[in-house]
């Protein structure tokens, strides 16, 4: 389990209280300069509070080694720019490092999970949107992490890439049993990707929950200022959104 | 080891005697102990020092480049060595320079304080740009210091020395020279190897690096000592050599996986080839005086950075369209 407690920096984010689990898939929501990004970012540890603390499993993550945080979460950068053109698997490889090792299996087996192997040996620059996002995240797995940390990651896919993204999230949390936590723009994918969405405004916790309940229409009304209702089956929710 | 450290270690080990056989006087035209002079007092020491400079500048510019992400960066441009070499003016003109171990103390110093001011300057998620703004501002403040030093220098002696010698040469090089400057490099290139790990992780960006357990403050003394060593005691020896960290990651990366920790000591061996070549052809060319090593390789450098620049404009790569 991943806490935030009081969790506050700056101007950016002010004393949030929240958890995420493992297995599950948390959707981090809410409107621009809401502090999605700052959230996540200082769960992963890339950045350090003013004041509160992140737990995990109890113990402050501020006061664990680098290299041990790094191989419990694994953090995926908003569209990062890779700036020498590597091979995908050297790419993957990447997700050992803080494990120290060239440990050769999980990284094939990341490679697998993401359906990289027939790509393993080609320079990152030559592939497409969806495989270039397949890989980032392949180098996350590859560290087996207990939690994932995905900032935005479907922001440049189109509807087929994010959905076979989306799978490729939801089976992480559901098959091997890690905490998976993603900022999400868009509200349906959110509705129908996660167990719990985690809704923000202006820096601070709105309100948490399954998501039928965090992105009620009361909710959204409240944060983002629409009339807006859910449509559809389970699983299928799309958001009508009133003129 | 990979690929391109066997093969470059082996060409520096076949050029490092050839080079003994480089010059204007032939060794074997000589009787054996003026042969042997020539050969173990002037040439050895001269090889070994273009190889240890130009080792120590091939590494630096490969983790210059990994540490910036910039394939532009290099030591000479971006104001390491001119930092470098503001020490070392400024120990001459302390008159530090008669006592041995000053004026390397000076260049080291230089070197990291221009390295460190390069990281903090342009350290925070700065772009392409800002770097090499920042690295041409850094080299020309240290250039325009280093004038005015020299401008400020107490006899015409003191100010011939410092010129010559800041043209960057090999001449008139002795073991005392190599004694003091190849441990340094040695040791540069070991602390730089052992940042290359962190360089690695630096290649998706520095908030990646910090989620896998890099620790960037250890990784800037890291980078801020090794560059230092490596340019300070190549500066101290043998003054300004540009290009040299800019060319030879470059020509060295195609031929590696492009993993900066692939690149390092790969590039270390490249550079020594590429002085200790350039500093025999030198040597042999018919000229009335001897061409500056530094002059020499800034002359093929220069155009090697236009063509580079071209290069990634057309790619669009950089950002530089």
């Amino acid at each position: 389990m991943l806490v935030a407690r009081k969790l506050t920096l700056d101007e950016r984010l002010r004393g949030v209280d929240t958890q995420v689990r493992s297995g599950q898939v948390t959707a981090i929501c809410g409107p621009n300069g809401a502090g999605k990004s700052t959230l996540i970012r200082l769960f992963a540890g890339v950045l350090s509070p003013s004041y509160g603390e992140v737990l995990l499993d109890g113990e402050r993550t501020a006061d664990i080694h680098p290299r041990l945080r790094a191989r419990a979460l694994g953090y995926l950068p908003q569209e990062p720019q890779i700036a020498w053109d590597l091979s995908v698997r050297n790419l993957v490889s990447l997700g050992r490092l803080a494990h120290g090792d060239t440990h050769a299996e999980p990284v094939e087996a990341a490679l697998e999970a993401m359906d990289l192997h027939d790509f393993a040996q080609r320079p990152v620059s030559t592939l497409s949107g969806g495989e270039r996002a397949r890989a980032l995240l392949a180098r996350v797995l590859a560290g087996e992490p207990r939690f994932i940390l995905a900032d935005e990651p479907f922001a440049s896919l189109d509807l087929g890439y994010q959905s076979a993204l989306a799978r490729h999230l939801r089976a992480q949390a559901s098959e091997h049993g890690r905490g998976v936590v993603v900022v999400v723009h868009d509200l349906s994918l959110a509705h129908n990707l996660a167990d719990r969405v985690i809704l923000l405004n202006g820096g601070a916790l709105h309100a948490e929950g399954a998501p039928a309940d965090a992105l009620s229409p009361g909710n959204l009304r409240d944060v983002f200022g629409i009339e807006a209702r859910w449509l559809g089956d389970p699983g299928a929710q799309v958001l009508a959104v009133r003129k | 080891m990979n690929r391109p450290t066997l093969v470059l270690l082996a060409a520096l080990l076949v050029a490092i005697p050839l080079s003994l056989v480089a010059g204007r006087a032939s060794i074997f035209a000589l009787d054996d102990a003026r042969a042997l002079l020539i050969g173990l007092e002037l040439r050895l020491p001269r090889a070994l020092l273009a190889v240890s400079v130009g080792a120590g500048l091939g590494a630096a510019g490969a983790a210059m480049q990994g540490y910036l992400r910039n394939p532009l960066a290099d030591p000479g441009l971006f104001g390491i060595a001119p930092g470098a070499a503001l020490g070392a003016v400024l120990s001459f003109s302390f008159g530090y320079a008669a006592s041995g171990w000053l004026l390397p103390i000076f260049a080291l110093a230089g070197a990291g304080g221009a390295m460190a001011l390069l990281a903090l300057m342009a350290g925070r998620g700065g772009g392409i740009a800002l770097f090499t703004l920042a690295g041409l501002m850094i080299a020309s403040l240290a250039g325009a210091l280093t004038s005015l030093v020299i401008s400020l220098a107490p006899n015409p002696w003191a100010l011939s020395e410092i010129v010559t010698w800041l043209m960057g040469a090999l001449t008139d090089r002795s073991w005392a020279d190599v004694a003091l400057a190849a441990p340094l490099a040695l040791a540069g290139i070991a602390v730089l190897a052992r940042a290359a790990p962190a360089l690695d992780a630096l290649t998706l960006g520095e908030d990646a690096a910090r989620s896998m357990g890099v620790d960037m403050d250890s990784l800037l003394a890291l980078l801020v000592i090794g560059v230092g060593l490596t340019i300070g005691s190549g500066v101290a020896v043998a003054g300004i050599i540009g290009f040299v960290g800019l060319m030879v990651p470059h020509m060295v990366r195609p031929f590696t996986d492009r993993r900066p920790s692939s690149l390092i000591v790969p590039s270390a061996l490249g550079g020594g080839l590429l002085v200790l070549v350039a500093d025999g052809v030198l040597r042999m060319l018919p000229l009335v005086s001897e061409l500056r090593l530094g002059i020499a390789l800034s002359l093929i450098g220069a155009p090697f950075f236009l063509w580079l620049l071209l290069r990634y404009r057309r790619s669009g790569a950089l950002g530089l369209t």
